[in-house]
């Protein structure tokens, strides 16, 4: 069994091998076969209203189908390829300007084609939700994908 | 000394009276970052481009674009399209989003439209769709709810 560090360890790996996760500054400070949290850390790039300085719901957009993909490679623990079908995210409140973005992604159900995933984003408390999402990924069991290999990897 | 960047609220006036969003988008840092642009379609309409760019890529291996940055340039499509469409000086908040990845989008540049479906006095209801060289074979579509005071 890997340790918890060494998944996060490839996790991270992962996510450097997606050019828009890395240029979003994702980085996963928690993974585990029930899920991972990614951060995104905030950044002037990233702001989508420049009088309020709020990040763009764009961002909030990204890192929650990075980190639902995540979520799915972790419960499967296999290297097929996915790819997402649909992501509905609901925003529940603005984010607050200069906070950190964290997102919460689970895979609560899997088939042997689709995987369904939901996920939150908020600052400091999961219970103070920014965005609410939820999204399906179709599994593709006859190809491979090198970032599904590193996540799934043996030890 | 440069000159002080002009509130967007004074950008989106001017943007309103002219018909011409551009400036708008240049003044959106978010909208710089994954290089978005927007034009006048030929029906009348704004169309959104997202210039491709190597940080824009997803899976390096397909190679296919981020889910992400398709389903903001769903998202910023359906925004400007309620903002051509109304006199509001508030700036559309996204409600929700429903995107559908309809085909792995490639690696080069991608464009959008947005129909306002039905729009109230609180919300509006709007399609947007993404396509690379085909208009015809979308790459994404999505289902937008903006609330508009």
């Amino acid at each position: 069994m890997r340790t918890e560090a060494e998944i996060l360890t490839l996790v991270n790996q992962a996510i450097g091998m997606s050019p828009y996760n890395a240029a979003l500054g994702m980085h996963a400070i928690e993974a585990s076969r029930e899920g991972a949290t990614i951060v995104v850390p905030y950044r002037p790039e990233l702001v989508g209203n420049p009088d309020t300085g709020v990040l763009h719901g764009g961002v909030i957009t990204g890192v929650v189908d990075g980190a639902c993909g995540i979520a799915v490679f972790l419960r499967r623990g296999s290297p097929a390829r996915i790819a997402t079908l649909d992501l509905r995210i609901d925003y529940l409140k603005p984010a607050t300007p200069p906070k950190d973005v964290r997102v919460r992604a689970e895979c609560h159900k899997l088939t042997r084609q689709v995987a369904f995933v939901r996920a939150s984003a908020y600052h400091d408390d999961p219970a103070d939700a920014i965005a609410a999402a939820a999204g399906t990924f179709i599994i593709f069991e006859d190809q491979e994908s090198p970032m599904g290999r590193l996540v799934s990897e043996k030890p | 000394m440069s000159q002080p960047a002009a509130a967007l609220s004074e950008l989106l006036a001017a943007a309103r009276a002219s018909g011409d969003f551009s400036a708008v988008v240049r003044a959106i840092p978010f909208a710089r970052f994954v290089g978005m642009e927007l034009t006048k379609g030929d029906g009348g309409g704004l169309v959104g481009k997202l210039r491709y760019a190597e940080h824009l890529t997803g899976n390096p291996l397909v190679p296919a674009l981020h889910g992400g940055t398709l389903g903001a340039l769903l998202e910023s499509i359906a925004v400007f399209a309620v903002l051509a469409e109304t006199e509001s000086p508030k700036t559309p908040k996204t409600i929700s989003i429903t995107i559908d990845y309809l085909r792995s989008a490639r690696t080069v540049d991608t464009f959008a439209r947005a129909d306002v479906v039905r729009q109230g006095r609180r919300v509006a209801t709007v399609r947007s769709l993404a396509w690379q060289d085909d208009p015809n074979k979308p790459v994404a579509a999505a289902n937008v709810l903006l609330l508009l005071a």
